[in-house]
């Protein structure tokens, strides 16, 4: 066998090179996610039945209290409204996650890994991108919402955007994460029991923080530790033009850990990938 | 320019300066690799090379290690022992200048079933950066090269498993890679399907000077000019060009220098894979 000449290729790529890439990966989501009209709907409907039938009921039986950042008394839609955006986001990014099983059992994953361009930047791309959707689903949401009477000041649709970048982007994260853990689609029943609910219970989504005390001190706890409480907050505050700086820290943190811990996870010398082969190949 | 002047001008030209390690090297070369899953070991001391411009089959019989070793010039794996390097793109140092210049058809269909066929090679151009305007240029060609250009707008489910694989390989070509790695390509295809694969194939080599690893199990798929490498139970038995391999061996024919070489007396040549 023997070796002839052949020009190098170049080394390193071009922004353009990069922007290509991630508009096509958004791209691509965006096809997806027009294509699963299912997926949409359940998206919407899955918030609007806490807003329109949970809420309703509660509504009586849940007092509050004025909190920041509300400055007066207000409807316990409007107070669950923030949470119910976190919880769009919070599926979108499990949803995410399962596709991304989904696509490494099918074979689609592969396309995206042997492409040349930085495998950290492929996934921060994949994460961008599905943060991307789930921004659709909770502006979606909201114009709903506003015919329920809840309506944000004008501004705080504009206000809220970057909070709902960094709270999708960190669970979308959280999600790539444990896509990375997961082997077999079946598995990921368990991320429903073990993750999500959890997360969005045990956070103050659905009662303030200082209810949760009154019943239970160390449940109160579990939901500070709890980063879904925080995109809850940092959500919730941004909507009526403010910054809750700690949510932001924590939001912020806790982004920084997941892509970090995904991108780990997905290197061929560390994570999954080196596991095994796929089923029937050897 | 025609759709094989589309391939053959495959070099990229925003190419950098020359260097003397990459000018000389062959387009695959496996040093050394070795690979396990936990205590079971799937490559040993695995060694071979891949000529530019040739067509080298990797044989070997399901579970012999090849799905393995195509994860690790991929990078889908780490590579634990030994190196890999593309046209001397060391593919663990340098993986982004490596894979640059790869095509892969996997062994699984790696196809968005609910896009179109256009939509997957438009996606497959953006993951290698490749523009908008350029990657629907060279999809008409790649489409019109392998006889799909009137599918273009169909979705994927809705192409037969041949043309599926004709597809993939459209798509593996579709950023110029100089070296090009197929999976079992032909697993699952009938004759007809599988033999307008193999030529397809071979015409890259001879036309374009494309680099071909081949993996399969099936002898009738050796060619008589073809390199040949024997992998069995994760060790390389056997390489060299087909013949020589063959008188080597004491064999007569591909199937009778495999069954030497392996001990084995499982029969490989059908084409009914």
């Amino acid at each position: 066998m023997t070796s002839t000449t052949i020009t190098p290729t170049r080394s390193g790529f071009s922004a353009a090179e990069y922007l290509t890439c991630l508009n096509g990966i958004v791209w691509r989501e965006a096809l997806r996610f027009l294509h699963q009209r299912e997926r949409f709907i359940s998206a919407l409907v899955r918030p609007l039945v806490w807003l329109f039938i949970f809420a309703a009921g509660f509504r009586q039986v849940l007092g509050l209290s004025i909190i920041p950042p509300y400055e007066t008394y207000i409807l316990y839609e409007v107070y669950i409204a923030p949470g119910l955006m976190a919880m769009i986001q919070l599926f979108n990014g499990m949803q995410s996650s399962l596709s991304m099983v989904y696509d490494r059992e099918m074979g689609n994953m592969r396309t995206l890994l042997v492409s040349p361009l930085p495998r950290w930047f492929l996934l921060s791309c994949k994460l961008l991108a599905g943060t991307a959707v789930s921004l659709l689903q909770v502006y979606a949401f909201l114009l709903i919402a506003w015919f329920w009477d809840i309506a944000p000041p004008p501004a705080g649709y504009l206000t809220v955007l970057p909070a709902l970048v960094l709270s999708g982007l960190m669970l979308g994260a959280l999600g790539m994460l444990i896509s990375s853990g997961i082997k077999q689609l079946e598995n990921f029943a368990g991320v429903m029991n073990f993750v999500i609910f959890p997360m969005f219970f045990a956070s103050s989504a659905l009662y303030p923080l200082w209810r949760i005390l009154e019943s239970s001190p160390m449940l109160y706890y579990v939901c500070l530790f709890n980063p879904f409480t925080h995109a809850v907050e940092l959500i919730r505050f941004a909507l009526y033009g403010q910054v809750n700086w700690i949510a932001l820290a924590v939001v912020g943190g806790c982004t920084i850990v997941f892509m970090v811990g995904a991108i780990l996870a997905y290197d061929p010398s560390r994570g999954l990938i080196r596991r095994g082969p796929a089923g029937g190949e050897t | 320019m025609t759709a094989t002047d589309a391939f053959s001008s495959g070099q990229d030209t925003r190419d950098i300066p020359s260097r003397p390690d990459v000018m000389a090297a062959p387009a695959l070369s496996i040093d050394g690799v070795s690979h396990a899953y936990g205590a079971r070991r799937a490559l040993i001391d695995i060694g071979f090379s891949v000529a530019p411009a040739s067509f080298t089959a990797l044989l070997g019989l399901n579970g012999a290690g090849k799905s393995t070793l195509f994860s690790l010039i991929t990078r889908l794996f780490g590579i634990q022992h030994g190196r890999i390097g593309i046209f001397g793109h060391d593919v663990a140092r340098t993986p982004g200048e490596a894979l640059r210049l790869l095509g892969v058809v996997f062994q699984p269909r790696t196809l968005d079933l609910d896009l179109s066929v256009t939509q997957n090679l438009l996606y497959h151009a953006a993951l290698h950066g490749i523009g908008r305007r350029d990657a629907r240029g060279r999809s008409h060609e790649v489409l019109a090269r392998i006889g799909l250009a009137d599918r273009a707008g169909s979705k994927v489910r809705d192409l037969s498993g041949g043309q599926m694989r004709r597809l993939e390989i459209a798509r593996a070509l579709l950023h110029r890679p100089r070296l090009l790695l197929l999976d079992e390509a032909t697993v699952g295809l009938d004759v007809k399907a599988r033999a307008d694969i193999l030529t397809h194939v071979r015409e890259l080599v001879a036309e374009q000077g494309i680099s071909v690893l081949w993996a399969t199990h099936l002898f009738d798929e050796i060619g008589a000019s073809d390199d040949l490498v024997v992998l069995h139970q994760g060790r390389v038995l056997a390489k060299g060009e087909a013949p020589r391999v063959i008188a080597d061996a004491g064999g007569s024919d591909i199937n009778t220098a495999f069954m030497r070489l392996t001990g084995s007396a499982e029969p490989s040549a059908g084409a009914t894979s």
